[in-house]
């Protein structure tokens, strides 16, 4: 009914390997987006703030740990350092450079983050599984340990926190306290916007295709001629870049300063993989899945909650959050390990074939 | 002089009895990876629930010894209800699912465990369990060395658990099973050995060796979830001796605690202490890039 394929010819190679072939999905997409960029003129400014704007820095992170983990079957346990490394550096620029815009410094502190990323990524042409697992924790905590020994990245402050300045775009305040939710969300969303679709056409291209093949089988693809050394560093640092990207605008646009040390610790990691495996592995889409529902699932469950009638204690309600992450991580790895990007597909197909199932 | 503390052994000691307590994590994991090569990231969580549990239940009012006995009740459901919930569906799954799973059962036993007892630190019952307390001094050296009863314990508790096992795993029949599983699950499941039983008392034992880990951490310091970083300690130990050798999580164990004590006593001050977070991982990464299975490990051979 709402998928009717029949009919739509693709008459160039050009249109035959689009990444929406079907009208609908263009449709949809192009809805997706507008709604996306006139949603503040709806929602209220809480809900731009505290539900959107941390939704797209996740999404962003995840992105990033997708390319890692999804699509190169490498496991990081790190992404809250990088992410870290990102804002870090976001920081140093800011007050180093203050005249550049802010929106420069935020994608330049994602080239400090990959460059971070691709020598802790350098191990891994001779270990992995999990061996690389416990060597990304190695950056993790070294990171972490910087963050918190180094004075001269948080400009020396008595308080050891990353306090934002003010900076303007084209006249208007982006960051720091005068900096209005829409604002910052319009920046976010532009930056995610436009990272997606690069991140799109890497993992639909050459690039993506040697990433998928060292992941299905890393021997097999360096018989065909995949470098993998570059391939694999190259995933790190793109991963890492994305990462990077996403904590400093979450430290600019989001948290707007404050105990940077805190928000990149390896809760911050572990939460990034569960929106991964929520999300879905290797799938683009699956990463904003997975954002949404753990980045929305405690808010869920705290106002949710008294709704139906049940009123709980906030550390209650805290300790049943970690209980059902973990035990939703592992019932969505039994019945689905493919995550809800796959439950979506599936969907789709039965929208394509209703009201005449086979 | 002879009043002057012998620092170096001093160092040495507390390196020495916190590699023994790393490597009884690691030997948790050793357990776990060898008999279902399941890499089990929730050991160092069920040390912490094995330690809270015990202390709970005898905050409850429960005689310590009924306490005990019911915690390793409380580990044996656990290991029939992981093996039930998490191993049987997933049977077959690529090990990254399975590792995946079991950050997911971190989580779980994080919420359930602050969910029942709280999610304050308790102080481990360490006079009803007749652990030692107070301190030897001995004169060494330079000088005197003052060893803590409670970590001469913990060392000597730790080789008999490390003994037990390797005898258990050598001697025994159901040791010759968990071999056998560790071999190949097909070949063992072929000459009737049940996977489910193993994976339950694999599981069990791990439990067993979490709460004896538990215990002995929770007398050193207070028991909560901060421990779990303990935890993560363990891997690096784990890297170190190869994911399927006893001996190697305790050589592991020796070399990650006693270099991490020494390494934060001389170098620490020279970059801002703290360094104990992670020089042990940078130790571990230094030698897996010559030996990348590390240094008692299978070498891995692939096949196309």
């Amino acid at each position: 009914m709402f998928y009717r394929e029949a009919g739509q010819f693709k008459t160039s190679y050009v249109a035959d390997q689009a990444i929406f072939p079907i009208r609908q999905d263009r449709i949809g997409v192009a809805l997706i987006l507008f709604v996306a960029f006139t949603l503040p003129l709806m929602a209220s400014e809480f809900v731009i703030g505290s539900v959107m704007i941390p939704f797209l820095v996740f999404a962003l992170a995840a992105i990033g740990l997708n390319i890692l983990t999804g699509y190169t079957g490498l496991i990081s346990l790190g992404t809250g350092a990088f992410m870290g490394v990102g804002a870090y550096a976001c920081y140093k620029l800011t007050t180093i450079f203050p005249d550049v815009p802010i929106v420069f410094h935020i994608l330049s502190a994602g080239v400090f983050s990959a460059a971070v990323g691709a020598i802790f990524g350098l191990p891994s042409l001779r270990i992995k599984g999990f061996y690389l697992a416990v060597a990304t924790l190695a950056a993790q905590f070294f990171l972490q340990w910087c963050f918190v020994r180094i004075p001269w990245l948080y400009n020396d402050n008595a308080s050891g926190a990353i306090e934002v300045p003010t900076r303007t775009l084209f006249g208007i305040a982006v960051t720091g306290a005068n900096a209005t939710p829409t604002v910052r969300y319009y920046v976010i969303l532009a930056i995610v916007v436009a990272m997606t679709w690069v991140a799109s056409n890497l993992v639909h291209g050459r690039i993506g295709r040697q990433w998928m093949a060292v992941r299905d089988m890393d021997i097999a693809a360096e018989l065909i001629g995949i470098k993998l050394l570059q391939t694999k560093l190259l995933a790190f640092a793109v991963s890492s870049f994305y990462c990077g990207v996403a904590g400093a605008v979450m430290m600019f646009l989001w948290y707007g300063g404050g105990e940077a040390a805190d928000a990149f610790n390896i809760n911050q990691s572990f939460n990034i993989l569960f929106m991964v495996i929520i999300g879905g592995l290797g799938s683009l889409v699956g990463s904003f899945f997975g954002a949404a529902f753990i980045s929305s699932f405690p808010t869920v469950l705290k106002f949710g909650l008294p709704l139906i009638g049940i009123h709980l204690g906030s550390a209650t309600v805290e300790h049943l959050t970690h209980f059902s992450i973990g035990a939703l991580i592992i019932a969505f790895l039994i019945v689905e390990p493919h995550g809800l990007a796959r439950l979506w597909q599936i969907g789709k197909q039965k929208l394509r074939v209703w009201p005449f199932p086979y | 002089m002879a009043d002057m503390p012998d620092l170096l052994v001093q160092t040495l000691w507390d390196g020495f009895v916190a590699g023994m307590l790393y490597a009884l994590i690691a030997l948790g994991f050793v357990l776990i990876f060898k008999a279902s090569g399941v890499f089990n990231f929730a050991q160092g969580i069920m040390v912490v629930f094995a330690a809270l549990t015990l202390v709970g239940l005898h905050e409850y009012g429960l005689n310590v010894w009924l306490a005990l006995l019911l915690t390793l009740g409380v580990m044996l459901a656990l290991a029939v209800t992981v093996e039930r919930v998490v191993l049987r569906p997933l049977v077959n799954q690529p090990d990254i699912i399975l590792f995946m799973a079991t950050i997911g059962l971190t989580y779980a036993l994080v919420g359930l465990g602050e969910f029942i007892f709280g999610g304050n630190p308790k102080v481990m019952i360490t006079e009803e369990l007749y652990l030692p307390k107070g301190s030897i001094e001995l004169q060494m050296f330079g000088g005197f060395v003052s060893f803590q009863k409670l970590d001469i314990a913990a060392a000597v508790i730790a080789c008999v658990m490390i003994v037990l096992l390797s005898a258990f795993f050598q001697y025994t029949r159901i040791g010759r099973a968990l071999r056998a599983v560790a071999d190949s699950h097909k070949a063992a499941l072929s000459v009737g050995i049940s996977l489910e039983q193993i994976w339950v008392i694999v599981w069990f034992t791990a439990g067993v060796v979490a709460l004896i880990t538990g215990i002995m951490w929770g007398a050193r310091s207070d028991v909560s979830f901060a421990l779990q970083i303990i935890a993560l300690k363990a891997l690096p130990v784990l890297i170190l001796g190869g994911f399927t050798s006893v001996p190697g999580a305790i050589v592991g164990g020796l070399i990650i605690g006693i270099g991490e004590k020494v390494g934060e006593f001389y170098w620490g001050p020279l970059v801002g202490k703290g360094i104990e977070a992670w020089l042990a991982y940078m130790i571990a990464l230094a030698f897996l890039l010559f030996r990348p299975q590390g240094l008692f490990g299978e070498k891995i051979i692939e096949r196309i």
